[in-house]
This record gives C-alpha cells, sequence and structure tokens, in this order.
C-alpha cells in the first residue's frame, strides 16, 4: 500500500486505532487523490475540503481519548440524493441545483455519529432516473476503467469515485439498480438492502416503495461495516422496520458448505454478452468450489414482466413525488408568466431535465383516469406475482444468483436516445426492487477489458446470507483488488 | 397504442409540465413505443390476485404523538425563491 487513498475502511479502521496514522493525513490523502483525478472522472458535484478536515480533526481528538468506530475519522462521498445539513442537495438536477437541507438524512445523523468524515456529495443521473449518470444536469461522470464509457447509474459518480480511489467509500440509493449497475460497471462492491432495513428519512422521494440507500465498498468487509452503522428502525420513516440489525461482519466466513444457489435461467438469456456470461459460469463454479450446492435449473417465469411493471410502478410514484416541484418553497422558479398555473409548468419545463419529464409523463398517463385500471392497478397485480416468485424460490435456496447487468459498461452517448435500450440495462436488477429484497453486487472478472458484476440476492433482512457468500467467493478471487490505474 | 399530441398536450397539463412543441412531438414516438412494451402486462391472468403496494410486512404504522422541535419560520423560509412578510410569495390565484 502506498497511499494512504488507496486503504480500505478496514485497513484505515486498524491503522487509526493503532494511531499509526490520523484522521486528518487519510483526508488530506483522499482530497489530493480527488484533486488528482477529478478532471478525468467528475464523480463529485460538491466538494466540503474545509468541513471535511474540520471533521478529520474532530474524530482525531476522538481517537485520542480512546473513543473510536468503525467509520470513525473515514472519509465517505455521498450521492446527491441524501440530505446534508448545510451542504447543498441538488440530485444532479437544475431543479435543486441550490437547495440547501435543513436537516441531515438519518443516515449521515448516523456516520456523523461514530465522526465519519465526509468529503463531498456524488453526481448522478436527475432525481436518479438513470442507468449512465448521463442524466446529470450537470455534467457527466466518466468510468475510470474506459473514460469513453459510462459509470452506470444513477449512482455512478459514487461508483466511479469509489473505483477511482477517491473517496474510501460511498453511499448511494437504488431504486431499480441504481446502487448494484454502477457497482459492477465499476468494480466495486454494492449493496441494495432489503426495503425496510435503512431509513429513507432525509433520502429525496423517487419512488417511495422501492428506493433504498446503500453502501458502495472496495470489498465485502467494508459493505458489512457500512450496513452495520446505517441500518436499523427509524420512528421518521413508517416503512422502516423494527427488527433487531445483526452484526453483519458476523457470518464473514471463508466456506460455502451447506449453502443452497439457485441461478435463475431467466437472467441469462436477452441481450447478454457472451463474455458475461462466461465470467458469470466461471464465478457460479467458483460458488461450488467452495462448497455450495447449485441449481441451474431454477425458473422464475415472471421474470419477463418485471421491465414493464417497474416502468409502471416506478414513474406513477415519481410522477406524485415530483408534484413538490412547484418553484414555490424552494428549488428553482420561473415566473415569467401570466399566472400561477403557467409559472408551475414554466418552472417545471425548464428545471427538469428529458429523462424526468418522461417518467413524470408515463407515470401520469398510468394513474389518469380510464387508464389506471389497465397500467398501473395491473402492474401492482403482477408484482405480487413476482414477489410470490421469489417467496417460493427461497423457500428452497439460500439465495440467487444472477449477472448485476446483461453488458459490461457502455459508450457514452450510446444509449442516450433510446430510452427502452436503457432501461434494459437493468433488466437483471429491477426485480430485485419490486420484490423489495436484498443483493448485492462483487466484482466477478473482466470481458472486453471491463468489469464484470455478480449479483446475489437474499430472502428478506437475511443480508448476512448474500455477505457471507460475497465474502467467500471475495476471498477466493482477487477482481476486487484490480485496479482502473487512473492517475 | 399510439398516443396522439392531444393526448400528450393532455398528460402535460395534468402534470402541470409545460412542453415545447418539439418535445410533444418526440414525447407523442417515445411514450407509444414505451406503452406498447407495456402491452405484454396484458396477458397475464390476474383475477384474484391482490394488488402489492410495498413490500414490507407492516401494517397501520402507528406512533406516539409527541412534542419535537420543528423548523422555525426562518428555516422554513430559507430556501423559498421569493418571500414577503414571512410567508411565501406566490402570484395572484384571485384577481
Amino acid at each position: 500500500m502506498n497511499q494512504l487513498y488507496q486503504l480500505s475502511i478496514h485497513q484505515a479502521h486498524e491503522l487509526l486505532k493503532q494511531r499509526k496514522i490520523s484522521s486528518l493525513e487519510l483526508t488530506q490523502s483522499v482530497l489530493g487523490r480527488i484533486a488528482e483525478v477529478e478532471n478525468k472522472i467528475q464523480a463529485c458535484i460538491t466538494i466540503t475540503e474545509d468541513t471535511a478536515l474540520r471533521g478529520a480533526k474532530e474524530a482525531d481528538s476522538c481517537i485520542a481519548r480512546g473513543d473510536i468506530a468503525p467509520l470513525t475519522g473515514i472519509p465517505a462521498l455521498i450521492k446527491d440524493v441524501i440530505c446534508t445539513q448545510g451542504v447543498r442537495t441538488t440530485c444532479g438536477s437544475k431543479m435543486l441545483e441550490n437547495f440547501v437541507p435543513l436537516y441531515d438524512a438519518t443516515v449521515i445523523q448516523k456516520l456523523k455519529t461514530q465522526k465519519a468524515v465526509i468529503v463531498g456529495k456524488a453526481n448522478m443521473d436527475e432525481f436518479a432516473m438513470g442507468s449512465s449518470t448521463e442524466n446529470s444536469a450537470f455534467f457527466p461522470t466518466y468510468n475510470p476503467w474506459d473514460l469513453d464509457c459510462v459509470p452506470g447509474g444513477s449512482s455512478g459518480g459514487s461508483a466511479a469515485a469509489v473505483a477511482a480511489d477517491e473517496p474510501t467509500y460511498a453511499l448511494g440509493s437504488d431504486t431499480g439498480g441504481s446502487i448494484r449497475q454502477p457497482a459492477g460497471f465499476c468494480n466495486t462492491v454494492g449493496l441494495k438492502p432489503t426495503y425496510g432495513r435503512v431509513s429513507r428519512f432525509g433520502l429525496v422521494a423517487f419512488a417511495s416503495s422501492l428506493d433504498q440507500i446503500g453502501p458502495l465498498t472496495k470489498n465485502v468487509t467494508d459493505c458489512a461495516l457500512v450496513m452495520n452503522t446505517i441500518s436499523g428502525y427509524d420512528p421518521r420513516d413508517s416503512t422502516s422496520v423494527p427488527y433487531p440489525i445483526p452484526d453483519y461482519t458476523r457470518q464473514l466466513i471463508p466456506e460455502l458448505k451447506g449453502l443452497k444457489i439457485g441461478v435463475p435461467r431467466e437472467y441469462l438469456v436477452t441481450g447478454m454478452q457472451a463474455g458475461v456470461r462466461r465470467a458469470l459460469e466461471i464465478a457460479i463454479n467458483k460458488l461450488q468450489e467452495l462448497g455450495a450446492e447449485i441449481d441451474w435449473e431454477l425458473s422464475l417465469p415472471s421474470t419477463k414482466y418485471a421491465l414493464a411493471v417497474y416502468y409502471i410502478l416506478a414513474p406513477s410514484e415519481a410522477s406524485a413525488n415530483l408534484a413538490r416541484y412547484d418553484g414555490v418553497k424552494y428549488g428553482f422558479s420561473e415566473q415569467n408568466a401570466p399566472n400561477v398555473i403557467q409559472a408551475t409548468e414554466k418552472t417545471r419545463q425548464f428545471g427538469f431535465g428529458p429523462e424526468v419529464k418522461r417518467r413524470i409523463m408515463l407515470g401520469t398517463y398510468a394513474l389518469s383516469a380510464g387508464y389506471y385500471d389497465a397500467y398501473y392497478l395491473r402492474a401492482q397485480k403482477v408484482r405480487t406475482l413476482i414477489k410470490q416468485e421469489f417467496d417460493q424460490a427461497f423457500k428452497k435456496y439460500d439465495a440467487l444468483v444472477t449477472p448485476t447487468s446483461p453488458t459490461v459498461a457502455f459508450k457514452i452517448g450510446e444509449k442516450l436516445e433510446d430510452p427502452m435500450q436503457m432501461y434494459l440495462s437493468d433488466v437483471c436488477t429491477l426485480p430485485i426492487n419490486i420484490a423489495g429484497v436484498p443483493a448485492i453486487s462483487i466484482p466477478a472478472g473482466f470481458a472486453h477489458d471491463l468489469p464484470v458484476g455478480m449479483q446475489i440476492i437474499g430472502k428478506p433482512f437475511h443480508e448476512e446470507t448474500i455477505l457471507h457468500i460475497a465474502f467467500a467467493y471475495e476471498q477466493a478471487t482477487d477482481w476486487h483488488k484490480r485496479k482502473p490505474g487512473i492517475q | 397504442m399510439k398516443l396522439t399530441h392531444a393526448q400528450v398536450k393532455h398528460i402535460a397539463w395534468l402534470a402541470r409540465l409545460g412542453l415545447s412543441q418539439t418535445e410533444i412531438e418526440k414525447l407523442s414516438l417515445q411514450l407509444s413505443d414505451i406503452l406498447g412494451d407495456f402491452e405484454i402486462l396484458q396477458q397475464i391472468d390476474t383475477t384474484d390476485v391482490p394488488p402489492a403496494t410495498h413490500p414490507v410486512p407492516l401494517q397501520n404504522v402507528f406512533r406516539e404523538d409527541k412534542i419535537a422541535r420543528s423548523c422555525s419560520q426562518k428555516e422554513v423560509l430559507a430556501n423559498a425563491p421569493r418571500q414577503e412578510e414571512n410567508c411565501f410569495k406566490v402570484q395572484a390565484i384571485l384577481e
């Protein structure tokens, strides 16, 4: 290890605990790295250098008193959809370009309780709608593995930054794959927790029945450590679940004897690159070598409906959630109009970008009189069927394994004019949000010189099991140690 | 499924979303394509299937009515594009 910014959370924690490094040194190294590569990657919308350095000094005085938690003094980057008190939170949108939240999201409060150091806010697709981070109203983010490629999305800034060794870890949000797909494209670990596991208080709402916050990290142990901090019931989020939180590092053991894993065959077909399939097959064989029992014959026939269900439900919820942007209470406002209604229309016309408008239109249509039953209600019913299939599968299997995305990272601009092609990039991750179950994407090989992610899906509230499988695989391989070598 | 320009304008009106003529033309094609792909859902028999509104095993979530700190008027107005006399300012609604 040559530079402090290359450390993972658990490595940095050990060195901080032994007083071999200080949080200030670590934070300065991370800020230096950000300054060094940001002109190429463009992962950050806001860099909070001063507060980060101040926070690092505070963390150092805590550590000096012997008061140290797993994330104390360690630099994090936060997706710009998560509210940070006093630090503007843009959601990648012109609509919120100058919005400064009055309060911290619950996950931010939890990080601050541990004296974590926040170095900035990560770029994203506008309002988390997109799969490439090209929908950011400010600038695209570039994939550190190939600067001509997208980093995935919508948490593309978080994933690209962690892959380029900018922050030690990042937080993202995932509504249909927005943590896992960019994690897969950038060779990082990304977990979407079970719906209800992590509080959504202070997460700017996109689709409230699908959204979850989760970690993007350099390895599985770090992922478990962040989960230990951010999980748990929150009275301010009525959909957070009052279940006890296990120690997610407890099950991190390097063998898989006795575990049954299903590979749903519907995830291995449409539009899948041969190189991705090959990498995945090798990865699954490795799970078998580690002791897991693999069943390649699992079928989840409703999978083919997931894309349609998702692109009815998510835009419907979004069209309702985004109704709040009216140019009155906060955000962009265009008042050069003859009356209040036209002022609202203009505010939204000039404040929102094309993908957000497309989804507001789709959602409004699906909820409108005469179409509600055919689209929204029907999609909700099929959601039940998809969820039931997962419930059935989990009676037989401890986990399911699929590719994270059917392809490796695609070229910038390649899918921008074809929304349906862009949506298909999340075809393996959407069903997981529909069912509300947890899933992790981990580095699992390369195809066409770009990273391939493996998605491991678990039973509701069994994040421990998928972290266990991910950890065993990671111990037996070294994909996660490969770095893009960006200077 | 083909969405006419008039339908697109009507939906935009419901959403209070201003659109340029170019946007209307583009959205009419794109939404028609996307909605066409959603026809697949009409194939499924959903009789007796209850709709799922969310994936959590919770019902009727209540909490105690506790008094807690709320935002001050100044804080609430901190992000307001326009304000006057400690209120959000909007254009006249009644003439």
